[in-house]
């Protein structure tokens, strides 16, 4: 499964665990406007660690923090290949 | 004029010839001697005077030698320090310095495990050898337990006969109480049970270190035990075990870490016939209370000044009691007093207060801290351990980028238990009504079992 697909399927399921409504996944939807809150985001940082083995968050990162769905995206991408 | 000698205190032996029977004994798998036996017989090869007004460790590696020493030793010895199973040698020095030991009982065909300059050596053994009795003054022993603290150096508690009997009647008593438990007798929930049997009219049957938990059983119930006593984590262990063995007794007590409804529960429906109790003691605080209702937590009235001196309250969230039962202090230079200018000791137990019941919810600093909003293990695991399916949990802190730490959760299954996912989807729903949603366990995993400290209760380290 792409790194995409992987954190989309994830995004779902801790905002049906956390009774979310979220909006469509676009590149361009801001992080904050996804529906998703910090806790959200803390757990589907744990569980995309589990599931593709690193955590971008805990490396100090050179081009900031995403802030969209797009950069979050790409934010692991680049930590993979790294 | 001739000045009258004040009346001698009391020691174990006496006690331990209260009831008048002479057929109780205490026993392991292979090992047993009968209370009656002492002091006409000894387990210190040395002979049992030389060690009067001495500051003793007892070292010896099995219970029964130590039970041994102990019966013959109270009263004798200036000090007694039980040491736990497991400690190395630098723990032992430390120890003994801080206890200033100058004697170590250890077993008759090995060397002591540490050897300190000037301490004398005793060696112990069984079977007893008949013993010369020689008159000795008798003294009121110190007894010094070390915490279970699962970091750094053990503190040393210091107590004596009068403070660990405190819980119960050491009047000599006809009903036959045959005791048993899975704790160890060196340390403080084990020491009360060996007690309660030498105070008592029955016997004391122990575990033999990696017994089957089958063998134990059978053992226990060829006894006649009636009485038997373990953690929350021995009788999950137990229920686990699939012990199918006919085994009634008629009182079966928890405690040393929180019972929730779970195991309770779960006793009850394996022993209809028995009283399922579970009680609050601590190394430093004593035997606090006993519940006897068959519910998680203890009642608020509780709280306040009970009978017998015992008095309770809660400050900034956490239990102190003040009792007759307590030890009264740490041995050693520089340490924290036990008890506050009330005379209570802060246990360090959180509660929090429902309606007219009280509920432990873990220990202070034990606290899960998710994004500043607290978390204590306990109460999540007390969620999961009501779901269909789940044999028991440990639920302990993740670090976490965004919210410093999460809550995960490692469970494990009953052999019959539904699938992994329906129990999941059950623990997550459980957990979403019933508390707030930072404590929900970010991540499930499902575990073969889980880790145990010597203590027996849910290695929470780590």
């Amino acid at each position: 499964m792409s790194i995409r697909l992987t954190i989309v399927s994830q995004v779902e399921r801790v905002a049906r665990e956390q009774k979310k409504t979220i909006a469509p996944l676009a590149d361009n939807l801001p992080l904050l406007e996804s529906g998703l809150d910090s806790l959200c985001f803390a757990i589907l940082v744990a569980r995309l660690e589990d599931e593709i083995g690193v955590d971008p968050f805990t490396v100090a990162p050179e081009t900031g923090l995403p802030t969209t769905f797009g950069e979050f995206v790409k934010f692991y991408e680049n930590a993979i290949a790294a | 004029m001739k000045m009258r000698s004040p009346p001698e205190p009391a020691c174990l032996i006496d006690l331990s010839r209260r009831s008048g029977r002479i057929d109780r004994d205490i026993a392991t798998a292979e090992l047993s001697f009968r209370f009656a036996e002492f002091p006409a017989a000894t387990s210190l090869t040395g002979g049992r005077e030389r060690l009067a007004g001495r500051s003793v460790l007892l070292a010896v590696s099995d219970q029964l030698r130590t039970a041994a020493a102990l019966i013959e030793l109270d009263g004798l010895a200036r000090r007694l320090v039980l040491c736990p199973p497991g400690l190395d040698a630098k723990v032992l020095h430390e120890i003994a310095a801080i206890a200033e030991v100058d004697a170590v009982v250890h077993e008759a065909d090995t060397p002591p495990p540490i050897a300190i300059e000037s301490a004398l050596s005793a060696p112990c053994q069984l079977p007893l050898q008949p013993a010369t009795q020689a008159s000795t003054a008798r003294t009121v022993t110190e007894w010094v337990l070390l915490t279970s603290g699962t970091t750094g150096s053990p503190k040393l508690v210091s107590h004596n006969l009068a403070t660990l009997t405190g819980a119960f009647s050491t009047a000599g008593s006809d009903d036959v109480q045959n005791w048993a438990t899975f704790y160890d007798i060196r340390r403080y929930g084990g020491l009360q049970i060996l007690l309660r049997a030498i105070a008592g009219a029955g016997s004391l049957t122990l575990t033999n270190a990696d017994e089957p938990l089958e063998d134990f059983f059978v053992r226990a119930a060829a006894r006649g035990v009636t009485h038997i006593s373990g953690t929350p984590s021995h009788w999950r262990l137990f229920l686990m075990s699939g012990t199918a063995h006919r085994f009634s007794p008629k009182y079966v007590r928890l405690s040393g870490e929180i019972a929730d409804a779970s195991i309770i529960d779960g006793l009850k429906e394996f022993f209809p016939g028995a009283r399922v109790a579970h009680a609050y003691a601590s190394t430093e605080a004593g035997v606090g209370f006993e519940v006897g209702d068959g519910e998680p937590g203890f009642p608020a009235s509780f709280l306040g000044e009970r009978p017998g001196g015992v008095a309770m309250k809660i400050v900034d969230g956490s239990l102190r009691i003040r009792s007759p039962r307590t030890a009264s202090v740490y041995v050693g230079r520089d340490m924290p007093s036990l008890r506050d200018e009330d005379g209570f000791i802060d246990t360090g137990d959180m509660i929090e207060q429902q309606g007219d019941r009280c509920y432990f919810v873990g220990r202070r600093g034990g606290v899960i801290n998710v994004g500043g909003a607290k978390v204590h293990p306990e109460e999540v695991e007390a969620v999961i351990n009501r779901q269909t399916g789940v044999r028991m949990s440990l639920v302990k802190a993740r670090r976490n980028p965004i919210a410093g730490a999460l809550v995960v959760a490692d469970v494990v299954l009953e052999d019959d238990a539904p699938a992994e996912e329906t129990v999941r989807n059950a623990i997550l729903g459980a957990c979403r009504s019933e508390l707030a949603p930072y404590k929900l366990p970010a991540i499930i995993r499902f575990v073969r079992e889980l880790a145990m400290t010597a203590a027996g209760k849910l290695a929470r380290n780590g």
